[in-house]
């Protein structure tokens, strides 16, 4: 079966796996949303608590799901794994700092004999929640933006800025990306907290800043569409492989593979309502429909990225540098091997949603941080 | 082709891979062996139903999350270390590389993370059994985990299953396999995992150890040293086995690792195998001499049994490997420089016809390039072409030499501690060998010399290739500015190392609290 597809039906493959799991991850980043939140939700300890027990049970899909895009770019397009992270060293060093410090204060912040302190730890939380956001999204950004890079006839990256990748939180429309990512998460994770925390005094106040933060996502989110759709992309002949610039080439993306548009039209309408769902009732069903949408929107984005003769990695460096999905996969040997471990993913789907299920059946409460047991 | 780079940069980059990967191999060993032991301990609970089964499952547990998530964080720098600081190694072997670190991703970490979250929140969410399950899927999650990890580093031990293409310049595989079933990959992994099973084992051991000691959680302690011993002693008898394994797999792709490992300047047939020894100090590193011993006990023909099964084998030295020995078939290293020198000057002859359009020239290229005589005999040898200076072919002997003899040594010791911890626990003559549980105590910090050491045989005595014999670490690295790996090796040392102390003290003072009742009180 996987045997006989052809080397670019696998190229592609590989980036629909790779854009689902960064929509993926973009989703369960409302576990740092909801960590930018800890202090402006949380106004008692038992109240960051409860907030930091709902996301903690959480942060390790999160964080597995990163890893695993990371190595999933690693195995299919290498070349990207290389280019990006060896030449944009200072923007992924700071992400990854942002992770280290995360991954540690779940477990560490109420401990007994913790170093730091539970401020410290929940500190570390609040500035993964921001940095990670914002500076992932600024990451993606440069997918559309392009990268200060070039290769050599043996693909080594040479880096053409000092700054190593932060250049590009100077770019507005990065930034844009990154500031809409940095508020997505939080309303998602505001929708989260409204369906997982039996709690009037959270309710009420996700519910306020469930509006506070809708707006700017919003604005982020429609400032960013409207540029990218009215900007020249990087196109590249697949006869010659040769990358020009094309007017309106994201809009033509979206015009010509009609079903990623659907996607990204539906994706956007279900974000929407999810938002107004737990705005205008108290059903705490958004996430619902929030999360989902979310995912299909990124899901749209890194196809739109990627597809229809598009460099996902341009260079504005050097155009001719630029990578795409043809030039920077790895072989076709790899790429089947891979294809069909991939077959494993919907069972893997099935476990998380079975496991997920069975420790989120009841509410998180006050009762429950007063019981004994494991937490955070 | 490939440019080397400043050495100071490679010099801090090589740093700051190995302070990361040694801080994440002090948290991962415990993960590997005590995801075991817990779910063997909860086991027990589920079949028997007494509850003091379960309170030692919950305690030993706590213990584990609190290492968990450091190995966690420590870990996902590792992989995007490889793209940051090795970017040129990464496109050369993202095409081998990058499948086993997915297949680890889709495989092994979302086993491990999910039901993670079910084994610590789920005792009152879901029925005993899914518990114990779940619990059983952590502990086979961690090991996958290494599983691929390992494979991975294998393969840059001994590169098989792969060509080199000299279209996209970079090794490409051509059997899964070979990659996944190379005898380095079985041994490597299977001793990388025992190894941490006996480090756990020492572990709860030197912990209850001290439970005794305190005449506090008695039962808790004994039972847990009984679990802890057979696991250990099971473990150790496996461990000895795969290093038997890891050895013999040395001899025959890493011949030099082998030669600093025993000290061996000079070959010959019937080596003895050095079972202590010191070498005499000289006032300062030199590879070119060699090193005298200010004494050593030997086990005679032992090494050429040991490595090729045969007391009279021939056992190459430093210099064998280095100057070429015709009589054993042993290629000089500047043979292989002058082959790997020539693998680099067609490639380049190649890219250059590509780029200047001359097909005929280019066909013909091809041909020669991914033509069997040329990749076995040229592209082979590819990273010797990058060598200037045949000392820089030789790892730190002493170092290596004592890392590898102090491992076994302390392995050893670890044996037999279990078999004594068995023996009295079973007699329950344990709580009053107040010695043996002041030793066991202090066994523990030496599990993790003792593992940390074996890294440094692996890694250290393959330098100074990232890949061995097609890519030294001079031409794998980021070309980023070496005050930029200086800061961020700062940054990593003192991060890692706050949150180290954050462990250990938390760590103590949950030993120091103890188990919990159900219910709340504490025994």
């Amino acid at each position: 079966m996987i045997a006989a597809i052809s080397y670019s039906l696998l190229q592609e493959y590989w980036w629909i796996i790779i854009s689902l799991l960064g929509a993926l991850l973009v989703f369960l980043m409302f576990v740092q949303g909801g960590q930018s939140l800890l202090y402006t939700i949380g106004k008692t300890e038992l109240q960051r608590t409860m907030l930091v027990n709902t996301l903690g049970r959480k942060w390790e899909f999160t964080f597995t799901t990163l890893v695993t895009f990371g190595g999933a770019f690693f195995a299919s397009f290498p070349l990207f794994y290389a280019t990006s992270f060896g030449g944009a060293y200072w923007v992924w060093i700071t992400i990854l700092f942002s992770f280290i410090i995360q991954a540690v204060s779940y477990e560490y912040r109420t401990k007994p004999a913790n170093f730091l302190g539970t401020k410290v730890y929940e500190a570390f939380l609040v500035v993964n929640g921001l940095m990670g956001t914002i500076l992932i999204g600024i990451a993606v950004g440069t997918f559309f933006n392009g990268a200060q890079f070039s290769l050599n006839d043996y693909n080594q990256v040479t880096w053409q800025t000092g700054a190593r990748g932060l250049e590009a939180a100077l770019n507005v429309h990065n930034l844009s990306l990154g500031l809409t990512v940095f508020f997505l998460t939080r309303v998602l994770a505001l929708l989260y907290f409204n369906n997982s925390i039996e709690d009037e005094e959270i309710s009420a106040k996700t519910k306020k800043h469930l509006l506070i933060n809708s707006v700017p996502f919003v604005i982020f989110f429609l400032f960013f569409v409207t540029v990218l759709l009215l900007k020249s992309g990087f196109a590249f002949n697949p006869e010659n492989m040769e990358v020009s610039l094309e007017k309106y080439k994201y809009l033509h993306n979206l015009l010509e593979m009609p079903v990623v548009f659907i996607f990204f039209l539906a994706g956007t309408l279900m974000v929407l309502y999810g938002i107004f769902n737990d705005f205008l009732r108290k059903a705490g069903k958004g996430i619902w429909y929030s999360g989902p949408g979310t995912v299909l929107v990124v899901f749209s984005l890194f196809l739109t990225a990627g597809f229809n003769s598009t460099c996902y990695y341009p260079s504005a460096f050097d155009l001719q540098s630029s990578l795409n999905i043809r030039n920077s996969s790895s072989s076709e040997f790899t790429l089947t091997v891979m294809s069909w471990v991939s077959l494993l993913v919907p069972f893997v789907i099935a476990y998380i949603w079975y496991a997920w299920k069975s420790i989120n059946n009841k509410k998180i409460d006050k009762e429950e941080m007063g019981e004994e047991g494991h937490k955070y | 082709m490939f440019e080397s780079i400043d050495l100071s940069l490679v010099n801090w980059s090589r740093a700051q891979f190995a302070l990361t990967a040694m801080y994440h191999w002090l948290f991962v060993p415990l993960t590997l062996g005590t995801t075991f032991i817990i779910a063997i301990m909860e086991t027990i609970y589920v079949k028997t139903g007494k509850p003091e089964w379960k309170k030692m499952t919950k305690f030993w547990m706590t213990l584990f999350g609190i290492n968990f998530a450091i190995g966690v964080a420590t870990g996902l720098i590792l992989e995007f270390e490889f793209g940051t600081n090795w970017s040129n190694y990464s496109w050369f072997v993202g095409d081998i590389f990058g499948a086993p670190l997915a297949i680890e991703g889709i495989m092994a970490f979302f086993l491990e993370s999910t039901f993670i979250a079910v084994m610590f929140f789920g005792w009152n969410k879901v029925s005993k059994k899914f518990h114990l399950l779940s619990s059983w899927l952590v502990a086979i999650g961690a090991n996958l985990s290494a599983l691929w990890i390992l494979v991975a580093n294998a393969w840059m031990q001994s590169p098989v299953g792969t060509t080199f293409n000299p279209e996209t310049a970079r090794n490409e595989m051509t059997s899964f396999w070979e990659v996944l079933f190379s005898p380095v990959a079985i041994n490597k992994f299977l001793h990388t995992i025992t190894s941490g099973f006996v480090l756990s084992s020492v572990f709860v051991i030197g912990v209850s150890a001290w439970f005794l000691m305190k005449k506090r959680n008695v039962v808790m302690a004994r039972k847990s040293i009984l679990i802890a011993a057979i696991f250990g002693i099971v473990s150790s008898l496996a461990l000895i086995g795969t290093g038997d394994g890891s050895a013999k797999q040395v001899a025959k792709v890493q011949p030099m690792k082998l030669a600093a490992m025993e000290g061996l300047y000079n070959g010959y047939e019937g080596v003895d195998l050095i079972a202590v020894g010191a070498f005499k100090s000289t006032s300062e590193e030199d590879n070119d001499a060699m090193k005298d011993f200010l004494f050593k006990i030997e086990i005679p023909n032992f090494l050429s049994f040991l490595a090729f099964g045969d007391w009279n084998a021939f056992v190459p030295g430093v210099n064998d490997l280095i100057n070429g020995n015709p009589e054993k078939g042993i290629m000089s290293v500047h043979e292989k420089m002058d082959r790997g020198k020539m693998a680099i000057e067609k490639l380049s002859a190649y890219k250059e016809a590509k780029k200047n359009g001359d097909e005929a020239l280019n066909a013909s290229l091809v041909d020669e390039l991914t033509s069997n005589d040329f990749q076995q005999n040229y592209f082979r040898y590819l990273g010797y072409g990058h060598i200037n200076d045949t000392n820089f072919l030789i790892p730190n002997i002493p170092l290596v030499f004592y890392s590898f003899h102090i491992m076994v040594m302390l392995g050893f010791l670890f044996l037999l501690m279990f078999v004594l911890a068995l023996w009295w626990v079973v007699r329950n003559k344990l709580d009053s060998k107040k010695w043996f549980l002041i030793v066991a105590i202090f066994m523990i910090p030496l599990a993790y010399l003792a593992t940390e050491l074996g890294w440094v045989v692996a890694e250290l005595g393959r330098q100074p290739w990232v890949i061995q014999d097609l890519m030294p670490t001079t031409t794998a690295v980021s070309q980023i500015s070496t005050a930029s790996v200086q800061i961020t090796f700062a940054l990593f040392a003192v991060i890692f190392t706050t949150l180290l102390i954050a462990e250990v003290g938390i760590i103590l003072k949950q030993i120091k609290i103890g188990p919990k009742e159900e219910g709340g009180t504490k025994s």
